[in-house]
C-alpha cells in the first residue's frame, strides 16, 4: 500500500484497502473557517427542523477553526458570520480558534503547518478545497463540503472512496528562477485541469527529498486545481524538524527518513510520471485556467495593472523572501499588494526586513486574509484589469470582475513583473 | 426523474461561475438560487424556466468546496445535472446533501442531447431515456455506497 492507502486503512480500522473501496473512517483532525464553518451551522440548524438534533461535537480537541475568507470583515454579513462562529466554538468548546486581530492567525492552509495543526499520518479533513496542501506533512489531507464537514461534526468519521494514486517522480534540482510553483504549473498543464480527478497525486523522487517543506506544500497545495481528492508526500526528518520548531515535540517520531521520499511502494500506483525539474523554466498559466500553461517568455507582451503576493498558495516566508530577493532595491511599475499568509510570517518578514524591502520598491503590505484571492474583498480586480499573482485559480471572475484577467506565476515571476509592468521571466530583469 | 434540459456545451464549468466568490457570505439558500450561474449566463433562470436538468460538458463543478453552488442550482430548479465527468467535491456535495442528482454519463450521450430533450432519468436501471429522440443512454456505475447515500435522500439519511 503507498501512504495515502495506508492512513486510509489505519483510520478505517482495516488490515489494508484498495483503490476502488468505499468505507467509513475516522477523522483524526478537521478544519472550518469562516466560509465553511457558518455553512455547516446552517446545515444544523436545517437538519434540527428535520427532527436530527446536534448534541455537540464528538470530540473538540480534534477541530480548529480559521477567519481567512471574509476578514478583516468585508460588510455586515461577514462580520455576522465570525460572530456566529465565535458562539459555536465557545458553545461546544472548541478552544483552538484562530481570529482576526487577536494574536496568531492566518489562512486555514497556511495555520495547518505553520502552527503545526497537523501530524504526519493523520487523516485531516476541512471545509475548503485547498485542504490538500497539508498533505506535504505525509497526512491524508482532503476538502470536504458542508454537509459533509457537518456529518464529521457529528460522528467524527466520513466515506471515501480509496482513490487510484499518481506518482510524480522528480528527479534533478529546482535552477536559480524557478521555483516549486513552476513545478506543479506544469504538471497541472500537462494533466489538465481535470487530470488526477478523484485520485491521488504522489511527490516523490531525489528532486523532492531536496525540497524545503514550503516548496513541498506549494506542490500538494495546487493539486486541487488538477481535479485530484488529496496530495501528498512522506513525511521526512525535515518535516519533522519543522513542525518541532513550531511546538510539536513529538512529530519526528512520526517521520520517517528521505528513502520514503525517494523510494516508495512503486507496485502501488496507477500511473507514474516523471519530471527533471532542473530543465524547467519560469511559467505562467493564462487566463482562464490553471492547465493554460506557457512559459513567461512567450507571454512577455502582456501588460499587467497589478501584481499580487499573497494566499495559501504564494505567500509563505519563503515565498515572501524569493519575491524581496528580487524587489531589494527596486522600483514597482503597477500596483503591487503583498499579504504574508499568516501574522506569524508577517512577524518574521518584519524582523526580517523583508516588509521594508517591500514598502520601499513602493509595493502595499497588508495583513493575511484569502480576500482578493476568492474575489471576495480587499483588493478584487475591475473589468479591464491584468493581475499576475501568486494564487491557485484563475477562471472567469476569480478575482473580481467576471472579465478581469489572472496569471497565476511564482512569487519570483510575480515580483520581476510588479518591477517592468509585464509578464517578466526574472531572469530577463 | 423526468424533465427538459438545458444543455451548456462547456467544459469545466467552475464553482466560481456557478455562484461567484463574493456570494460565500450569503448562506439564504433563495438568495444563492436567485445569483446560479450569473457569472457565464445572465439568462440563466429564464432559460431554466420549466425545465429541471441541466446537461454540460466534463468536469463540472471543478474548483472550490463551496456548497453554496449545488444549493444554488437546486434552488433555481435544478434536479439533476448531466454530464460526462464531475469534480469530486461538488459530487459529494450533490449526493451528501441530496440538492440534486448528478448523473455520469458517456462523452457520446453528452454530445447527443440537444438543448430542450425530454430525459427520464433511472438511477434504479442505471440509464437515461432520451424521450424526444427516442434513445436511451447507460449511467456510468456507481460504488454501492454512494448508490445507498442517493437512495436514502442524503448522507444524514443515510446514517442517524
Amino acid at each position: 500500500m503507498n501512504i495515502t492507502e495506508r492512513i486510509i486503512a489505519r483510520a478505517a480500522g482495516k488490515q489494508s484497502v484498495a483503490p476502488g473501496d468505499a468505507v467509513f473512517a475516522d477523522v483524526d483532525c478537521a478544519m472550518m473557517h469562516d466560509v465553511s464553518g457558518p455553512g455547516v451551522i446552517k446545515v444544523i440548524e436545517r437538519l434540527k427542523k428535520e427532527g436530527i438534533e446536534f448534541n455537540g461535537v464528538w470530540d473538540p480537541d480534534k477541530v480548529w477553526i480559521a477567519e481567512d475568507h471574509f476578514v478583516p470583515s468585508a460588510e455586515k454579513a461577514s462580520a455576522e458570520n465570525t460572530a456566529k462562529l465565535s458562539k459555536f466554538t465557545a458553545k461546544y468548546g472548541i478552544k483552538k480558534h484562530f481570529k482576526y486581530g487577536l494574536g496568531e492567525y492566518g489562512i486555514c492552509h497556511t495555520l495547518s503547518h505553520e502552527d503545526a495543526m497537523v501530524m504526519p499520518g493523520e487523516l485531516y479533513v476541512g471545509g475548503d478545497s485547498h485542504t490538500n496542501t497539508t498533505g506535504a506533512l505525509g497526512a491524508f489531507a482532503c476538502g470536504l463540503g458542508h454537509t459533509d464537514m457537518a456529518y464529521v461534526m457529528f460522528y467524527g468519521r466520513m466515506w471515501f472512496r480509496v482513490p487510484e494514486t499518481i506518482y510524480f517522480k522528480l528527479n534533478g534540482r529546482l535552477g536559480e528562477h524557478v521555483m516549486a510553483k513552476d513545478v506543479i504549473l506544469r504538471i497541472i498543464g500537462d494533466i489538465g485541469t481535470d487530470g488526477a480527478a478523484y485520485k491521488a497525486m504522489q511527490f516523490g523522487g531525489e528532486a523532492v527529498a531536496a525540497m524545503s517543506v514550503e516548496d513541498r506544500l506549494t506542490l500538494t497545495n495546487m493539486t486541487t486545481e488538477a481535479g485530484a481528492k488529496n496530495g501528498i508526500i512522506e513525511a521526512d526528518q525535515k518535516v519533522g524538524e519543522y513542525l518541532g520548531q513550531r511546538g510539536a515535540a513529538s512529530a519526528a517520531q512520526k517521520c520517517g527518513t528521505a528513502d520514503d521520499i525517494i523510494s516508495p511502494d512503486a507496485d502501488s500506483f496507477a500511473e507514474v510520471h516523471e519530471y527533471d525539474i532542473s530543465e524547467l523554466e519560469p511559467l505562467v498559466a493564462k487566463p482562464f485556467s490553471p492547465e493554460n500553461v506557457v512559459l513567461v517568455r512567450e507571454a512577455s507582451s502582456v501588460d499587467l495593472n497589478k501584481a499580487y503576493l499573497g494566499s495559501c498558495t504564494g505567500a509563505k516566508m519563503e515565498d515572501l523572501e524569493a519575491a524581496a530577493r528580487i524587489l531589494k532595491g527596486r522600483k514597482v511599475k503597477i500596483r503591487t499588494e503583498v499579504l504574508p499568509a499568516s501574522i506569524s510570517i508577517f512577524k518574521r518578514a518584519l524582523e526580517r526586513g523583508l516588509v521594508s524591502i517591500f514598502l520601499d520598491a513602493g509595493a502595499v503590505v497588508g495583513p493575511p486574509t484569502c480576500g482578493a484571492c476568492c474575489g471576495a474583498h480587499m483588493g478584487v480586480l475591475g473589468s479591464e484589469e491584468v493581475c499576475v499573482s501568486a494564487t491557485n485559480r484563475n477562471f472567469p471572475g476569480r478575482m473580481g470582475h467576471i472579465e478581469s484577467q489572472t496569471y497565476l506565476a511564482s512569487p519570483m515571476v510575480v515580483a520581476a513583473s510588479a518591477v517592468t509592468g509585464h509578464l517578466t521571466d526574472p531572469r530577463d530583469l | 426523474m423526468q424533465g427538459k434540459a438545458t444543455k451548456y456545451e462547456r467544459e469545466n464549468i467552475d464553482t466560481d461561475v456557478i455562484i461567484p466568490g463574493t456570494y460565500l457570505k450569503v448562506h439564504d439558500h433563495d438568495e444563492l438560487g436567485r445569483h446560479a450561474m450569473e457569472g457565464i449566463d445572465p439568462k440563466f433562470h429564464s432559460r431554466m424556466e420549466g425545465r429541471s436538468m441541466m446537461v454540460t460538458g466534463k468536469n463540472f463543478g471543478c474548483g472550490s468546496s463551496r456548497e453554496h453552488a449545488p444549493i444554488a442550482l437546486s434552488k433555481s430548479g435544478v434536479r439533476a445535472v448531466l454530464a460526462p465527468s464531475f469534480a469530486r467535491i461538488f459530487y459529494r456535495n450533490c449526493v451528501d446533501g441530496a440538492y440534486l442528482l448528478p448523473v455520469e454519463i458517456s462523452q457520446d450521450a453528452y454530445e447527443s442531447i440537444a438543448d430542450g430533450d425530454e430525459l427520464k432519468i433511472s438511477m434504479a436501471e442505471q440509464k437515461v431515456e432520451n424521450i424526444t429522440q427516442g434513445a436511451t443512454y447507460e449511467i456510468a456505475p456507481i460504488p454501492d455506497l454512494i448508490a445507498g447515500i442517493i437512495a436514502a435522500g442524503g448522507l444524514f439519511r443515510y446514517k442517524v
